[in-house]
């Protein structure tokens, strides 16, 4: 299992050389969506409309962070469960979305249009919400002010912490990652 | 007669629910560094030590565990011969965790219809109160305040006689199965058997509370815990679901004598960002 330092957009040879398992620390912009905005991102795409940011090559963090304190970008920022964004998620991978950072595993649809385009799911750690925060350096409500906490915010990132849970290849550490560990138990 | 000012419910409830927020509880803390130490996959062995470091950094730098500071939940146990004065009881409560959740920069998580609306109350009111009248004059507030994630995980089923005590271990570590990696597992298990539809619900949701290594004091009972314990932590879902040892750090069961014709079990699930915090007034 390997560890990467990679920066956004990510490029199809970033995603070709992982596999999961590996340890990646993401640095540059990411943006924040849970579903109310993924909601809103879809309809904007259904009736041929622009996003709010560029999708392609973009990472989508599911979070819905804590309020900043004062002298701090954001506060506590841990991963929110994915399987709630799965109905919305095939869709904005086939406009370009090429990673999604989250906890929990995915849809078949899910990690099928994530193999249709080369696409990953990291993993970050729940519930290890202020070490996270501590790894955004600027955070900027762009979108769905009303949504407060669920609001899209561009996050500028650095060295943040995530395993890759899907790969492109079609392999899933939700399924593998158990099974290896009851292989493991009955040798 | 012993008279307390509402003002102090809300001054304690606004504190409580900061600190549950801030700190970690010391069981749990030390199961998790045994749990790091026990483990031997390096993703469970990262993912442990990422949580260890987020309660260093939540304690120093009041900074909440999880951005999920959740739905106030307190059990207050109500000395009956309290006599609360200058204010209404519920009101003040919900001030304290309107306060605290505004002042203690924890996320508002509460949307004020479920169903067609879901504008959130900025506020993280109402909270959810259970009173019980108990002898004496104290109070005893409870602060348990729960994340989405893994209450979402939760499940009641009304079983029956005939299923026994398989059909009943089968279920909670069919539930815990289910869940898989969603509510940020090591979890720990709550159970409550007997009662009735509610009650066993409530039942399981107090028995998220006991102290970690702290067996139910029925022998037989507490032997199942233990044998669930080790069901559950053979399925391999393991730290963030993604392959372990450690899957659950406890399974606790609460139960109560119910119908002749009912046999309610519930599981809750809590996460290992549990937090609790209690106060006696
Ligand atoms: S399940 Fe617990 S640790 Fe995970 S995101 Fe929810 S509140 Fe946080």
């Amino acid at each position: 299992m390997a560890e990467y330092r990679l920066e956004t957009p990510l490029k199809d040879e970033d995603i070709e050389k992982l596999k999961i398992g590996d340890t990646v620390y993401l640095s540059g912009v990411i943006y924040t969506a849970r579903d109310a905005a993924h909601k809103r991102l879809v309809d904007l795409i259904k009736d041929g409309k622009e996003l709010p940011f560029d999708i392609k090559g973009a990472v989508i963090y599911y979070v819905g962070p804590a309020p900043a304190k004062p002298g701090y970008p954001i506060g506590s920022a841990g991963p929110t469960t994915s399987y709630r964004m799965d109905p919305y998620a095939p869709v904005l991978l086939d406009n370009g979305l090429k990673g999604m950072i989250g906890k929990g595993p995915r849809s078949k649809e899910v990690i099928d249009a994530m193999v249709r385009n080369k696409a990953v799911y990291f993993a970050a750690t729940g519930g290890a919400a202020a070490l996270i925060a501590l790894s955004v350096v600027s955070a900027e409500v762009i979108a769905y002010e009303d949504l407060g906490t669920e609001a899209v915010r561009k996050l500028v990132v650095k060295d943040f912490p995530c395993i890759v849970a899907n790969d492109m290849y079609g392999n899933d550490m939700y399924k593998e990652g158990v099974e290896q560990f009851i292989k493991r138990g009955k040798i | 007669m012993r008279d307390i000012n509402v003002s102090e419910l809300t001054n304690a409830v606004k504190k409580l629910v900061m600190d549950a927020n801030y700190y970690i509880p010391k069981d749990i803390r030390d199961s998790l560094e045994k749990a790091y130490k026990d483990e031997t996959s390096q993703s469970a062995k990262s993912i442990l030590q990422m949580i260890l470091k987020n309660h260093d950094i939540s304690r120093e730098k009041k900074m909440p565990l999880c951005q999920d500071t959740g739905v106030a939940v307190f059990f207050i146990d109500i000395g009956q011969d309290v006599h609360f004065v200058g204010g209404d009881f519920e009101d003040a409560i919900n001030e304290g965790v309107r306060q605290g959740y505004i002042e203690g920069y924890l996320r508002k998580s509460l949307v004020n219809d479920p169903v067609i609306h879901r504008v959130n109350t900025k506020d993280n009111t109402p909270a959810i109160i259970y009173p019980r009248i108990v002898p004496g004059e104290k109070v005893k507030i409870v602060a348990a305040p729960k994340g989405g994630g893994a209450e979402n995980m939760s499940e009641v089923k009304m079983m029956k006689a005939a299923d026994g005590i398989e059909g009943v271990m089968d279920f909670v570590v069919e539930r815990v199965k289910k869940s898989g990696g969603n509510p940020c597992p090591p979890v720990i298990v709550g159970v409550g058997i007997g009662g009735d539809f509610e009650m066993s619900a409530l039942l399981a949701k107090k028995a998220l509370f006991r102290n970690i290594g702290e067996r139910n004091s029925d022998p037989e009972y507490a032997e199942i815990e233990k044998e669930l314990l080790n069901r559950i932590n053979a399925l391999g879902i393991g730290p963030m679901g993604l392959g372990g040892k450690t899957t659950a750090l406890e399974v606790f069961i609460e139960y109560m004598p119910c119908h002749i014709a009912s046999m309610p079990v519930a599981v809750n699930l809590n996460c290992h960002a549990t937090r609790h915090k209690e106060i006696i007034l």
